[in-house]
């Protein structure tokens, strides 16, 4: 029940931002403050969602295969290699290094 | 640029990017959401690193509100999105609300790679929607795959979301000082792992990460 409520705050909270984009006044935009953190948020919020990913299991910080897949996905980016090759790519890595018998 | 080549951008976005539903599929169920739930999260939040960042937290066994908050804390960059997309498309009444739910990171980069408003346009619709009907079907196929092949970690589905991140955070990273914000937000994040509960390092990293990118920012005082 509780889990069925997140989602339904969920569906609601990200619908009203999107709409929120196209609704808000154009000042508000041009305020400085605003673009600033605008241009922040994203940055600091996935290089935060890449490490807890990469790095987090429960309450412990480990380096696993995950890791070993991230440096994988840097490698292949910095080759602009595309979306989907990267993530599959990643995938691949992490799942022959769970198979190495050590 | 012609409308038959945006739609063909647009679908060459559309379908690479669909089709990665099925990692989000495939790991909603494995993180202790059932199918509908899953599918649901596609349809209605369709925000990819929001329905991540839910699943994530939900899989951890944090509370899923600790989930909810993330996720909405994510989802803010739409609303910029929509603020630079509003002058470009220019929308009006109630047009909004069915282009509000496909503004995402991909339809807001091809609208905004257009020179006028009729292309932006069709760029727009053509990659918002063909995203929406393709990360469903993809979803919906995770999910039932999902339950047949068991844990997703002899797959490295698990690395997957890792990698997705750092896909989609590495085209800003062109500046010295958005490599050291993500930096300390990735530092940051880890530092509270072991401290806060599931949830609490992303939000509380990334307000750190930005609050110092605010106060070193080139020429200005915070």
């Amino acid at each position: 029940m509780t889990l069925w409520l997140a989602i339904g705050v969920l569906v609601v909270g990200t619908y009203v931002l999107k709409l929120a984009g196209l609704a808000v006044p154009q000042r508000v935009l041009d305020h400085p403050f605003t673009r600033r953190v605008s241009d922040l948020i994203p940055v600091a919020l996935l290089g935060a969602l890449v490490a807890v990913q990469v790095l987090g299991a429960g309450s412990a910080v480990v380096l696993d295969a995950r890791a070993v897949a991230l440096v994988a996905a840097a490698i292949m980016l910095s080759l602009r290699m595309s979306f989907l090759p990267v993530v599959v790519g990643a995938a691949l890595v992490a799942a022959l290094v769970r198979a190495l018998p050590f | 640029m012609s409308d038959r080549r945006i739609i063909a951008d647009s679908l060459g976005v559309a379908v690479p990017t669909g089709a990665y539903g099925v990692s989000f599929g495939a790991i909603g169920v494995t993180s202790g959401l059932d199918v509908l739930q899953t599918c649901l999260l596609s349809l209605l939040v369709f925000t990819g690193a929001s329905q991540f960042a839910f699943i994530g937290v939900v899989a951890s066994g944090g509370n899923p509100f600790a989930g909810t908050a993330t996720a909405i804390l994510l989802g803010t960059r739409n609303t910029f999105y929509g603020i630079s997309l509003a002058p470009l498309l220019r929308l009006r009444g109630a047009a909004r609300l069915p282009a509000a739910h496909v503004v995402i990171d991909e339809s807001t980069a091809m609208a905004l790679g257009q020179d006028d408003t009729r292309s932006a346009r069709v760029a727009f619709w053509w990659t918002g929607v063909g995203i929406l009907v393709l990360w469903n079907l993809f979803t919906l196929l995770g999910a039932l795959a999902g339950k047949a092949i068991g844990d997703p970690r002899t797959y490295g589905l698990d690395a997957a979301v890792g990698a997705a991140f750092l896909a989609l955070l590495w085209p800003r990273l062109t500046t010295w000082h958005a490599r050291m914000v993500a930096l300390v937000g990735a530092a940051a994040a880890t530092g509270l792992v072991p401290l806060t509960p599931a949830g609490v390092p992303i939000i509380a990293g990334g307000a750190v990460a930005v609050l110092v990118g605010l106060l070193t920012q080139k020429g200005r005082t915070a």
